[in-house]
């Protein structure tokens, strides 16, 4: 992690939320529990003026209104430093706004076929490797079509298809209850998903242009 | 749809591939500041690089290269500075190439906000370079570029900007390169750069049908019609091109609409 582009929390206030006429936007934890470069994460937050920090240890946990959970790499080995972050209960009770990025929303569902890996649970369904039956290939890495049908917070303003860049070779699947929006890699899959106050992109939003930064300041205002 | 275009040919059952092909300027970079050789000899200066990234994302490039050429020893410290200063202000994915010999540089440079980094005479050099680049980032962080040649009818790879050949054939270095790890291929016709004349897409197909990670076409764009006949006729996943871009004759989203013209599927 670099730290230029982080916030000192100690010379940081969050901005107040829920009254009337005042921007609905708390602070914004990023739970940095060793998963990952996060570099262009923080940069698109930047540049958004999405005022963020990061969570290191558990204790800090509460101080924050939404949470963002980055990861790359493999999501057993990423799942695993969640658990030595010591923040999985945390995660699991919050009522607050809770966003997985890639390896990060994978770590949402059940189960990923990657290293067989048993992972947070929150919503009910398996992340997936493409198969090779679909003589595509993979990592699927590139811009691809993103449809959200379901009119939602995450999406808003962004046209019904919308190109994201996508970077991964296991995929969550299609579930009509718990995809928000699906792509097309010979197989449909769940581009972004939503359980209660829990979303997941496979996405990457901070390397999709100006969608991908519309769906990060959405996201701080839910 | 019209009825005309039904009864010429049957449509396919299932897109090929839905990923949008990627369009991708290339900036070589100089001690901080962006330059292009016409057939790598004769530089000329283009600009600032992070303004003209930024210019470039705005018109709805895919994705950019930056290669940095720095001769001197503070070419690893201008390389840090230049990719944090990019992947502060650009929102699209980059990659980095230039003199990346060990380990350390493509950590300090992934650290630095990189997305990928290409490395072209090192993994020549030193073949397991890929290998271990691969187990340490992931191969998707992994672009093996290769420039490459006809010798008496043999595609070669060849080093320092088409200067050196090596012995190695450019379609077996290129699986070897996928077998070791490389995520995706950037792949530079010599014969056909600075040329303006189109890709070498009879190559470009030759290796697009051999291998199953992505190919970025590179050399000779100089017009329009290039990048359709290369999309078109090889079916690669990306074209790279740099002066067209960097001196507007050819602009991004003209591009853009006449390829989705031709149904080549593209982000707009």
């Amino acid at each position: 992690m670099s730290g230029d582009n982080t916030q000192d929390l100690s010379t940081y206030t969050p901005p107040l939320r829920g009254s009337a006429g005042q921007e609905r936007s708390g602070a914004l934890g990023i739970i940095n529990y060793g998963a990952g470069n996060i570099f262009s994460l923080t940069a698109a937050l930047n540049r958004q003026g999405i005022p963020y920090a990061m969570i290191n240890s558990v204790d800090e946990f509460d101080k924050f209104e939404r949470y963002i959970i980055p990861g790359v790499g493999h999501a057993g080995a990423a799942m695993q430093k969640l658990e030595e972050s010591g923040m999985v209960a945390k995660i699991l009770n919050t009522k607050k706004p809770v966003l997985g990025i890639c390896v990060g929303m994978q770590l949402l569902t059940e189960f990923s076929e990657e290293g067989n890996s048993k992972l947070l649970g929150v919503a009910p369904v398996k992340t997936r490797l493409f198969s090779e039956n679909l003589k595509l290939k993979v990592p699927h890495t590139g811009w691809n079509k993103v449809s959200s049908t379901i009119d939602n917070e995450l999406f808003k303003g962004l046209d019904q298809e919308t190109h994201f860049y996508f970077v991964h070779s296991f995929f969550i699947e299609f579930n009509p209850n718990f995809t928000l929006a699906s792509a097309d890699y010979g197989i449909q899959f769940s581009a972004a998903l939503k359980k209660d106050n829990y979303y997941g992109v496979q996405f990457h939003p901070e390397k999709s242009g100006e969608a991908g930064e519309k769906i990060l300041k959405n996201f701080s205002l839910i | 749809m019209n009825i005309s275009n039904l009864s010429k040919e049957p449509l396919p059952v299932k897109a090929k591939a839905p990923l949008a092909k990627r369009i991708i300027p290339c900036l070589d970079v100089k001690d901080g500041r962006t330059v292009k050789g016409v057939n790598f000899v004769d530089l000329r200066d283009a600009g600032d690089p992070v303004e003209l990234a930024w210019q470039y994302s705005q018109q709805g490039a895919d994705e950019l290269v930056f290669l940095d050429i720095t001769a001197t020893h503070e070419r690893r410290k201008t390389m840090v500075e230049l990719v944090k200063a990019v992947a502060r202000q650009i929102n699209i994915p980059f990659t980095i190439g230039g003199g990346i010999n060990e380990i350390s540089d493509a950590d300090i440079l992934l650290n630095a906000g990189a997305d990928k980094i290409s490395i072209n005479s090192a993994a020549v050099r030193n073949p397991d370079f890929i290998d271990e680049l691969a187990a340490a980032f992931g191969k998707q962080f992994v672009v093996v570029a290769v420039d490459t040649k006809l010798v008496e009818g043999t595609n070669l790879v060849h080093l320092n900007g088409g200067r050196i050949a090596t012995e190695f054939e450019t379609e077996k270095w290129i699986k070897e390169a996928e077998e070791r790890g490389a995520g995706e291929i950037l792949l530079t016709s010599m014969d056909h750069d600075g040329t303006k004349a189109g890709f070498d897409n009879s190559l470009l197909k030759k290796i697009n049908d051999t291998i199953s990670i992505p190919l970025i076409a590179s050399g000779g764009a100089g017009n329009v019609q290039h990048f359709i006949d290369v999309f078109e006729k090889t079916n690669v996943d990306a074209a790279l091109a740099a002066s067209v871009f960097h001196y507007g004759e050819i602009l991004i989203p003209s591009l853009k609409e006449e390829l989705r013209k031709h149904n080549i599927e593209v982000r707009l």
